[in-house]
C-alpha cells in the first residue's frame, strides 16, 4: 500500500470510530444488492431525487430575489425574469422542474402498481411514498400562488373555498386558512412560508424514510421474485448486483443524462409548455374582480380536479360541492391502502391474471381521460364521461380484493428473468 | 436496581401523569400557532363596512364588480320594473326560490332579496368555488340556457342565478348568491358590511 492509501485508511479509521461513514456507504451503496433485472421503469426513483435537488437549489436561489407580498410578488417575478442575471433560467428550471417532478413521480407510482411493489413486505415504503405524493401536491399548490398572477389568485381561491364545503365549520376554516376574508397578501405570505420552509422539510424527511425503508427490505423487481431466497456462499443474493457502481454508473447515470437532455429541451424551448406548464392568465397580475374564463389547474392536478367537478348532485342532504371534496380527497387517499386490497399470490403484472391486466389498463386510460377533461370547459357530456371515469378509478381499487383473488395467475419463476 | 424493586403501579402512574401534563402543554403551546392564522387586526380593519354612492346607477345597470367589502367583489344592480316583473315567473327552475337558506340577512329574505325592491346588493362570488359570475341581463337564448330570462352566469363551472341572485336547480352551486349586510344611509348612499342600527 502506498503512503497516500495508508494515510487515507488512517483517516477513515479515525472517522469510522466516531461516525459510521464506511458502514453507511456499504449498507446503502456498495453492498446494497439490487436485483439484476431492473428495466426502464426503475429510472424514476433516482430521477425524482435529481429533480428534488433541482427544486431545492433553484428554489433557494429564487427566494433571494422574490418578494412575498401582494404589492411586490408579481413585479419581483418580472424582475427575476428580466433584470436578475440568469434569473429567467433559475425560474424556468424551477417551473419545468415542478412538472418534471410530477411526471417522474407518476411514472414511479405506475411502476409500483404494475410490479406489485407495494405488496408485503413493502407496505410502509408505499405508504411513505403516498405521503410524499400528498406533500408534493401541497408544495405545488402553495408554490402556485406565489407568482401572484391571475391564475394563481383564482386557483388559490377555488381550492381554499373547497374547505368551505365542509358542513358547519367550513366557512370559518376557509377564513382561517386565508387569514383574511378573501385571498390576499396575508394568504400569499403564509403560503410562501409553507412552500419554502415547512413542506420542503417534511418532503426531505419523508424521502429519507422512504429510502431507508426500501433499503431495509430490499428492492422489488419486474418479476416480483424475492432475490434474498438465493444467496451465494458469501451471503450475497445470486441475482443481486451492488447498487454502486453497477446501477449508479451502468443504469442511472445514462438515465439522468437522457432525462436532463429532455428537461433542457423543454426548459429552453418550451418553458410554458403551450400554456400547460405556465398558464397564460398568469402573465397578468392577480385581479380579485376578474375570473379567468377557464380556471384549470396545472396538468398534474387535472385528474383529481375532474373528479371534484364530477360530483354534481346532492346526496343524503349534503351539497354536491361537499361530495366533490369527498370524492377528490378519497381518490387521493385510497391508493394508500392498496397493499391490503391486492389479494393476489403474485406481485408482478407479468404473472397476474387477465382481470388485473384489464383493470390496470382501463384504470390508466380513465386517469388520462380525467386529466384531459380537467382542462376543458365542463359540458353535460364531458361531465358524464368524468363520472364514468371516476367510477372506474374507484372500481380499480375497491374491486381489487375480488378480481385479484378469483383470477388465474401464471407460475412465477424461481429466479429473476432477463428480457 | 433489581427487577423486584420496580414499582410498576407507581411507574405507570407517573408515565400517565407526565403524558397528560405533556399533552396539556402541547395543546397550550398550539394556541398561539393556530391563533396567528386568524385574520389579523389589520385584515379586520380592512374588512370594515364601506359606503357606496348609487346616485348615478341607472335602471338595468350593474355597479361593479367593485372591490368593496372585505376585498370581495360586490354587485349592485338597479332592476327595472320589467326585470322585477319577470323575477318570479319561473320559480320552478330555482333551487331555493324562497331563500330558505341563510344566504341573506333577515331583511332581505323576500321576493326580491333586497331592502328596496329595485336595488339588488350581492357578494359577487359564486357559492360553488368562489369564481366571480358574469352579469347577463338580456332575455335571449344563451348556449348555457335556451330560455334565459336574465341573471348571472358563472363561466367556471356553469352555475346560473336569476336577477335576485337565486341559484337554478341542477348546477354545481349549492345555494343562492350571498346578500351582504347593508343599509341605506341616505337615498343615494348604501353602507355595506353592517346592519342598520348595529354598533
Amino acid at each position: 500500500m502506498s503512503a497516500i492509501q495508508d494515510s487515507f485508511k488512517n483517516v477513515m479509521d479515525w472517522v469510522d470510530a466516531r461516525l459510521p461513514v464506511t458502514e453507511t456507504y456499504e449498507k446503502h451503496l456498495s453492498k446494497y444488492y439490487a436485483p439484476k433485472n431492473f428495466n426502464f421503469w426503475y429510472f424514476f426513483g433516482v430521477l425524482a431525487v435529481v429533480v428534488l435537488v433541482n427544486q431545492l437549489l433553484t428554489g433557494i436561489w429564487l427566494t433571494m430575489s422574490y418578494v412575498p407580498s401582494a404589492e411586490g410578488a408579481f413585479a419581483s417575478v418580472e424582475y427575476i425574469m428580466r433584470d436578475v442575471e440568469y434569473g429567467w433560467m433559475l425560474r424556468y428550471m424551477h417551473s419545468t422542474g415542478a412538472s418534471a417532478f410530477f411526471l417522474v413521480v407518476y411514472l414511479h407510482m405506475f411502476r409500483g402498481l404494475a410490479y406489485g411493489s407495494y405488496q408485503k413486505p413493502r407496505e410502509l415504503i408505499w405508504i411513505l411514498g403516498m405521503l410524499i405524493y400528498v406533500a408534493l401536491m401541497a408544495e405545488g399548490f402553495f408554490g402556485y400562488l406565489l407568482p401572484w398572477g391571475n391564475m394563481s389568485f383564482w386557483a388559490g381561491q377555488v381550492i381554499v373555498s373547497l374547505a368551505g364545503a365542509i358542513p358547519v365549520v367550513g366557512a370559518d376554516l376557509a377564513t382561517w386558512v386565508r387569514g383574511d376574508f378573501n385571498i390576499s397578501g396575508i394568504t400569499l405570505n403564509r403560503f410562501f412560508a409553507l412552500h419554502v420552509v415547512l413542506i420542503p422539510l417534511v418532503l426531505i424527511v419523508l424521502v429519507f424514510l422512504h429510502i431507508l425503508a426500501l433499503h431495509e427490505v430490499g428492492s422489488n423487481n419486474p418479476d416480483g421474485v424475492d432475490i434474498k431466497k438465493d444467496l451465494d456462499e458469501d451471503g450475497k443474493p445470486v441475482d443481486g448486483i451492488p447498487f454502486h457502481p453497477a446501477y449508479t454508473i451502468g443504469h442511472d447515470l445514462p438515465a439522468i443524462v437522457g432525462f436532463l437532455f429532455l428537461f433542457c429541451i423543454v426548459m429552453f424551448y418550451y418553458p410554458d409548455g403551450g400554456g400547460y406548464l405556465i398558464e397564460h392568465p398568469n402573465y397578468e397580475p392577480a385581479n380579485p374582480l376578474k375570473t379567468p374564463d377557464l380556471i384549470a389547474p396545472v396538468w398534474y392536478y387535472t385528474p383529481f380536479y375532474s373528479m371534484l367537478r364530477a360530483a354534481t348532485f346532492p346526496l343524503f342532504g349534503l351539497d354536491a360541492k361537499f361530495w366533490g371534496l369527498v370524492v377528490m380527497a378519497g381518490a387521493i387517499a385510497l391508493p394508500a391502502v392498496l397493499p391490503w386490497l391486492d389479494k393476489s399470490p403474485v406481485k408482478s403484472i407479468r404473472y397476474k391474471g387477465m382481470g388485473s391486466k384489464i383493470f390496470l389498463f382501463v384504470f390508466i386510460v380513465s386517469f388520462f381521460i380525467l386529466g384531459y377533461l380537467g382542462v376543458q370547459h365542463p359540458t353535460p357530456v364531458r361531465t358524464l364521461i368524468a363520472q364514468i371515469c371516476t367510477a372506474i378509478y374507484f372500481g380499480y381499487f375497491l374491486l381489487m380484493p375480488w378480481y385479484t383473488s378469483v383470477e388465474k395467475t401464471k407460475p412465477v419463476p424461481d429466479r429473476v428473468t432477463m428480457r | 436496581m433489581s427487577e423486584k424493586s420496580v414499582n410498576t403501579g407507581r411507574r405507570n402512574f407517573l408515565i400517565g401523569a407526565t403524558s397528560v401534563v405533556g399533552a396539556a402543554g402541547v395543546v397550550g403551546v398550539a394556541v398561539p400557532f393556530v391563533g396567528s392564522w386568524n385574520p389579523s387586526a389589520k385584515a379586520l380593519a380592512a374588512g370594515a363596512p364601506v359606503k357606496i354612492d348609487i346616485s348615478r346607477l341607472t335602471e338595468g345597470e350593474i355597479l361593479g364588480p367593485i372591490p368593496a367589502w372585505r376585498d370581495m367583489p360586490i354587485f349592485v344592480v338597479k332592476r327595472s320594473e320589467d326585470m322585477l316583473g319577470r323575477l318570479n315567473s319561473k320559480n320552478e327552475r330555482l333551487a331555493d326560490p324562497d331563500s330558505e337558506r341563510p344566504q341573506q340577512p333577515e331583511y332581505a329574505k323576500n321576493d326580491t332579496r333586497s331592502i328596496r325592491p329595485d336595488l339588488l346588493v350581492l357578494v359577487g362570488l359564486c357559492t360553488h368555488l368562489s369564481c366571480s359570475p358574469k352579469y347577463r341581463p338580456a332575455i335571449q337564448p344563451e348556449d348555457y340556457d335556451e330560455e334565459w330570462i336574465g341573471g348571472f352566469f358563472c363561466p367556471c363551472h356553469g352555475s346560473k342565478f336569476d336577477l335576485a341572485g337565486r341559484v337554478y336547480s341542477g348546477v354545481p352551486a349549492p345555494s343562492n348568491l350571498e346578500v351582504p349586510p347593508y343599509f341605506y344611509e341616505s337615498d343615494s348612499i348604501i353602507v355595506i358590511g353592517k346592519d342598520e342600527g348595529a354598533a
